[in-house]
């Protein structure tokens, strides 16, 4: 196993580099321009435009422009952005807090709800329960969060003026009422993901124990005369967590991605939001950092993952 | 010229306003409010919302409006300009006028004084240096600065004495406030930006945080996030601002800034509702919380016709200027597409008629200088059957698909513009009447980021389309520099790196005649009916064809928010110092 | 079929003797017809693609037709869907838009699974394999899929539309960009299972027996991982569906009047409180595709599944 390890880890420098490589020349060709916003205004004459791209860099080609950012991202800098001439790296550490706060809790409540009612959903198939669970988690995955999100705005905002639909960074979470108020302006955020989450996380959850109910061990298990609810816990909800741990594993590097949707329509200032909106205005050092450590983290947890199954799953061996 | 003809008006409606201003003393009379409580801080706390969130707080560098208008409430102009387009003074003592004699009679030098004992927030005092320093800060290429082109023909601000410096331009002027005025003429104290000249500007840590002679200063900037301003305590009028601070949240869309403002009440002043005029009626008239504030300039949605041929096989040569395009070189084309174009639907239904715009058919939108003329032109009338008519007489025939042809050319076109919600329902519109006089319409929207290049295939200089539709955003009340887009000159093309003005790639002598004459003209009443000729020029060779005249400014304003005069010539927050509750 | 112990058992046998012998495909189609409510998501897709295919011959209310007098009008007889904000049909636009919908989701799934089976498979049966393809997977994971979009359409757009035309040629490239996108996760399941299954006794049985390694991969192993599959594949549709929305909102997808579901869904979110029949309908049609594939795909699971067959 240590030795897998540390075989994964050094091919994992060589992945990076590619990813890296693939990225910059991704951005460099796509043909979005940090100019955009500007060509329009007749006050910005395009000999001002050209100024600008020349002071950005961009009128070197783009392999050069990789070379200089890989030196100095090697060295720990990500550069500074087009849009905000501030650096990346204070820009992401601003962000980090407020992703972690709604992106990071929606997944672990997800994760939270998904397991309990996969499972009974499982055990009780066919039954009323199971297509209650199975028809809601359907409604989960064919509603976009767009409009999950826009309909609870409606509700709890609009109509109710119960919550507040600006989520203010600036709250720092000191005492009792403060708690109150961060749980009140990231509720509605939360519950949005947090479901989408957990409808496509119970099928998985539910699939995986219809695998195992049926197994050797578990009529084994049945037969010493174990009770129900020890059987399905401790022994087929046990071995059906083990790919399902993985796709969780999997998953993590996404919160760190943002879920750019929500925090649009939530106005919560996360690292998706910034993402999307650095990509539209083609503000390339900050899209390229959310990439690459994005990528880091992908690679991360990939071995996270293979490493988790192996340690879960005995059956399984690494040479 | 017609620019100077704008800028005398403005010039005189300025002084009355000075004088209103100075005999009242405070923001307005607002008889039997809260008169007694106007004291600088007396109010808590303004809650502004931008769906766009600023970036950077130096309007020098900014990445659009957003930015301008952020920093407007730190930075001041030497000038700025309100709805009417008149200048009125900010770090200026007084707009200099020929009259006064603060411009040459040869319109080529101007002498600003300045006021005195104006102190930067952080109690440093202001001077003419700071004046001079800014100039050279942005007529430097290497700043990169988006103001830059006001420094054009401008040969040098120099420095008379510790109140007055001078602008001298290479020729005349006519409009000679166009260094350091409105949005591009944000004056930086030397103090705080002098590390930022050049290379530097690019990181410049005065950007996140800018000392200014402003109404409020940065107390925190988390950048595409949130501002917090508080007052300036050195501000150089009494009793100003009202707020002692505010809250300036970034992010979201337009629909959601205007529930914010119009239906939760969540906000004070919400920036820019362009949102469909159905739903921003609706959430208008039944608001108890805000109204809905606009202004108009001269922010034209048009369709814009290409002149040249866009058609792939021709390679290189695609959309370049010097060929001509299959049937739109066709003057009665165009004007068949003029007729069926049906601006007024496009106006009520989309725009609310007057919401967020209204229908027209010029090419400059405001003051004198807009033509009267064109209304009872038969191109701006529409007129399905005119149109019919006018392809009929043509020689353009109805074949059996309904697509009309001539000589093995169809009118088979590709119409082209950003995704956008109104623009793609004018689009349906347009495809729907056009191809009811023969055309085939095939719609393409692209995203804005790659639409408004001039690198990307798709976007809107490279035309790789027949018909595009776009705005321009409202600019500086500058006449000739906005009527130049159609001249040979500024056509796009490979040889320019598809980086000028004239998408049309319009090209007719007579009608660069007409500029050259406006460019000469030093009597303002001339100019402006120039600008006329030139506009009913356009709009009657269906070189371009006017929709709508877009409010520059559509703003959600809380009920108990006072005192908020917009301009569409200037930023939105360039009279924020008198707004109060 | 895989020869789990658990097969072979005493009511199984029994029952072989009482029905004649079936292909693996018949007796599998049998258990799918006596799931209940299997047979309803197969109806209910029937009817939906039927709809979309036919409707528009029958329902001959054009789509297009603008009418601002009739603008945001609530369902009735002559709009049985009512109307969107410019007074055109709706029922008219979804039938019509639906057949783009339906034809994306399951191209674009059917593209993303295939790939993403293909690679796990490869990744997890050769040990050799596994590495690259791994690593292959995380570099398509990590990129920005925005601007990767961006670029893919702008390489590729003219090519293909040259070849294929401008409307199928937007099709090939918008399910191939989802499909191309979506693999990834469908991989790493794969993978995992087929890394657990390949050491159990009934593959080493196979492989003893002088099986070959395609005999093993798509005769013993993937029968066993199809569970997974499914669900992924289940739960892209809906994905793909409103993803292709996405991209036509980005201008990269279809043109802006072709009104698919995920298109009229996205026009019609600032009107939820005036006018919300617009975003009922094609919200419903969208849940009812989504639906009708999952009990589909569940029963199909059911009736695939070596273990469950009795």
């Amino acid at each position: 196993m240590g030795r897998y390890v540390v075989r994964r880890l050094l091919i994992a420098i060589p992945t990076l580099l590619v990813i890296s490589f693939v990225m910059y020349a991704i951005l460099a060709l796509a043909p979005i321009d940090p100019l955009a916003s500007l060509a329009t205004d007749p006050r910005v004459p395009p000999e001002a435009r050209e100024n600008i791209r020349i002071a950005l860099g961009l009128d070197q080609p783009w392999p050069v422009r990789y070379v200089k950012w890989l030196i100095a991202v090697l060295q720990g800098d990500f550069g500074v952005s087009f849009m905000s001439h501030t650096s990346v790296s204070a820009l992401l550490w601003q962000r980090l807090p407020n992703t972690l706060a709604v992106v990071g809790v929606a997944y672990i409540v997800g994760i939270f709800v998904a397991v309990p009612i996969g499972m009974l959903s499982a055990v009780r198939r066919n039954t009323l329960t199971d297509h209650a669970v199975s028809t809601l988690a359907y409604i989960g995955f064919s509603v976009p969060t767009f409009f999950t999100g826009l309909i609870l705005i409606i509700i709890f905002s609009v109509k109710l003026h119960w919550l507040p639909f600006l989520y203010d960074s600036n709250l720092k979470v000191t005492d009792f009422n403060s708690l109150v108020g961060q749980l009140r302006q990231s509720i509605m955020p939360i519950l949005v993901l947090g479901l989408f989450d957990a409808a496509v996380l119970t099928r998985y959850v539910r699939a995986e124990m219809l695998e195992h109910l049926p197994m050797d061990y578990v009529r084994t298990a049945r037969a010493k005369g174990l009770k129900e609810r020890a059987v399905v816990v401790r022994h087929a909800l046990r071995n059906s967590l083990i790919p399902v741990v993985t796709l969780i594993a999997l998953g993590v590097p996404t919160v760190f991605g943002g879920a750019i949707v929500t925090e649009q329509i939530f106005h919560v200032p996360g690292i998706g939001e910034l993402l999307v909106r650095s990509i539209g205005s083609g503000d390339t050092p900050v899209v390229a950092a959310i990439v690459i450590i994005f990528a880091v983290l992908v690679v991360a947890f990939n071995l996270v993952a293979d490493v988790l199954y192996g340690v879960l799953d005995p059956r399984i061996r690494y040479a | 010229m017609t620019r100077a003809r704008y800028v005398l008006r403005g010039a005189a409606l300025a002084i009355t306003a000075v004088m209103a201003i100075a005999c009242t003393g405070t923001p307005s009379a607002s008889p039997g409010t809260t008169g007694a409580t106007i004291a600088r801080g007396a109010g808590g706390d303004l809650k502004i919302l931008y769906w766009q969130a600023p970036t950077i707080l130096n309007g020098h560098q900014a990445g659009g409006t957003k930015d301008q208008d952020a920093s407007r409430m730190v930075l001041e102009p030497l000038a700025a300009f309100d709805n009417d387009a008149a200048a009125v003074p900010r770090l200026a003592a007084e707009i200099p006028t020929v009259a006064n004699g603060g411009v040459s009679a040869d319109l080529k030098t101007v002498t600003w004084k300045l006021k005195q004992g104006v102190k930067y927030s952080d109690g440093t005092p202001f001077s003419a240096d700071d004046v001079i320093f800014t100039y050279t800060y942005m007529c430097d290429a290497k700043s990169a600065a988006i103001s830059f082109g006001t420094c054009e023909n401008v040969k040098s601000v120099t420095k008379k004495d510790a109140n007055t410096i001078v602008v001298t331009y290479d020729l005349a002027q006519p409009f000679y406030l166009q260094w350091g005025t409105g949005t591009s003429g944000e004056i930086l104290s030397l103090n705080a930006w002098k590390d930022c000249l050049a290379e530097k500007a690019k990181t410049c840590a005065a950007d996140q945080k800018p000392i200014g002679t402003g109404p409020y200063k940065v107390r925190e900037f988390k950048q595409g996030d949130v501002i917090l301003f508080d007052m300036n305590e050195n501000y150089r009028e009494a009793n100003k601002p009202y707020f002692k601070s505010v809250t300036w949240k970034g992010g979201g869309d337009a629909t959601a800034a205007a529930r914010a403002s119009l239906q939760t009440g969540d906000v004070d002043y919400a920036w820019n509702l362009q949102v469909e005029a159905t739903v921003l009626r609706g959430m208008a008239t039944s608001s108890t919380s805000a109204d809905l504030k606009s202004v108009y300039s001269n922010s034209l949605e048009r369709l814009v016709l290409n002149s040249t041929n866009p058609s792939a096989s021709l390679g290189e040569q695609r959309s370049e200027p010097g060929t001509k395009h299959p049937y739109l070189s066709d003057k009665a084309v165009r004007r068949a597409l003029a007729m069926a174009t049906d601006r007024t639907t496009v106006a009520e239904q989309l725009y609310g008629a007057g919401l967020t715009g209204k229908a027209s058919c010029n090419v400059w939108n405001g003051g004198a200088a807009e033509s009267k003329n064109t209304a009872a032109l038969d191109v701006c009338k529409f007129d399905l059957n005119a149109a019919n008519a006018e392809l009929d007489k043509a020689g353009w025939v109805k074949g059996a698909d309904g697509v009309r042809a001539k000589g093995g050319v169809r009118l088979e076109m590709l119409y082209q513009t950003s995704v956008n919600p109104l623009r793609q329902k004018t689009q349906d519109i347009m495809k729907a009447n056009w191809e009811k006089i023969g055309f085939k319409v095939t719609l393409k929207s692209t995203d804005a980021g790659v639409f408004f290049t001039n690198t990307s295939p798709d976007g809107y200089l490279k035309f790789y389309a027949d018909v595009e539709e776009f705005a321009n955003s409202a600019g500086a009340p500058d006449l000739a520099g906005f009527m130049d887009d159609w001249t040979c000159k500024l056509a796009v093309g490979k040889a320019n790196n598809w980086n000028l003005d004239n998408a049309e790639r319009y090209c007719n002598p007579d009608f660069d005649k007409i500029i050259d004459q406006i460019r000469a003209e030093a009597d303002p009443a001339k100019a402006a009916a120039l600008v006329i000729q030139a506009n009913d020029f356009l709009v009657a060779d269906v070189a371009v064809i006017p929709i709508v005249n877009r409010t520059s400014a559509t703003s959600g304003v809380a009920k108990s928010l006072k005192g908020v005069v917009l301009s569409g010539w200037d930023t939105e927050t360039w009279d924020v110092a008198n707004w109060y509750k | 079929m895989a020869t789990t112990t658990s097969q072979v058992r005493i009511g199984g046998v029994a029952q072989e003797y009482k029905r004649p012998a079936r292909s693996l495909w018949a007796d599998a189609w049998f258990t799918f017809t006596r799931d209940r409510f299997a047979m309803v998501g197969l109806v209910m897709l029937v009817i939906l693609v039927a709809a979309t295919l036919i409707g528009p011959f029958f329902y001959e209310r054009p789509m297009g037709v603008i009418d601002f007098s009739r603008g945001l009008e609530g369902p009735s007889l002559e709009h049985p869907f009512g109307t969107d904000d410019l007074g055109r049909d709706l029922l008219g636009r979804l039938l019509w838009g639906g057949r783009v919908s339906i034809a994306v989701g399951i191209t674009a799934v059917i593209i993303a699974i295939s790939l993403g089976t293909a690679v796990g498979a490869l990744a997890g049966y050769f040990r050799k394999l596994d590495n690259p393809l791994m690593r292959f997977t995380d570099v398509f994971l990590s990129l920005p899929i925005l601007p990767l979009l961006l670029v893919i359409i702008y390489l590729f757009r003219e090519a293909i539309a040259a070849r294929f035309g401008p409307d199928l040629g937007i099709f090939i490239m918008i399910v191939t960009v989802i499909g191309v996108l979506n693999w990834m996760p469908v991989a790493r399941l794969v993978r995992a299972s087929f890394l657990s299954l390949k050491n159990k006794e009934f593959v080493e049985a196979a492989r003893a027996t002088g099986s070959t390694d395609r005999r093993i991969i798509f005769g013993h192993i993937l029968p066993n991982v199809l569970s997974p599959i499914l669900v992924a594949a289940t739960i892209g549709v809906g994905g793909a569906i409103l993803t292709e929305s996405t991209l036509s909102f980005l201008g990269l997808g279809f043109p802006p009047d072709v009104p698919t579901w995920g298109r009229l869904l996205y026009d019609a979110q600032n009107f939820i409180d005036i006018a919300p029949h617009w975003v009922i309908f094609p919200g419903l049609c969208i849940f009812l595709i989504v639906l009708s594939i999952n009990y589909i795909g569940d029963g199909l699971r059911d009736a695939l599944d070596p273990r469950r067959r009795i």
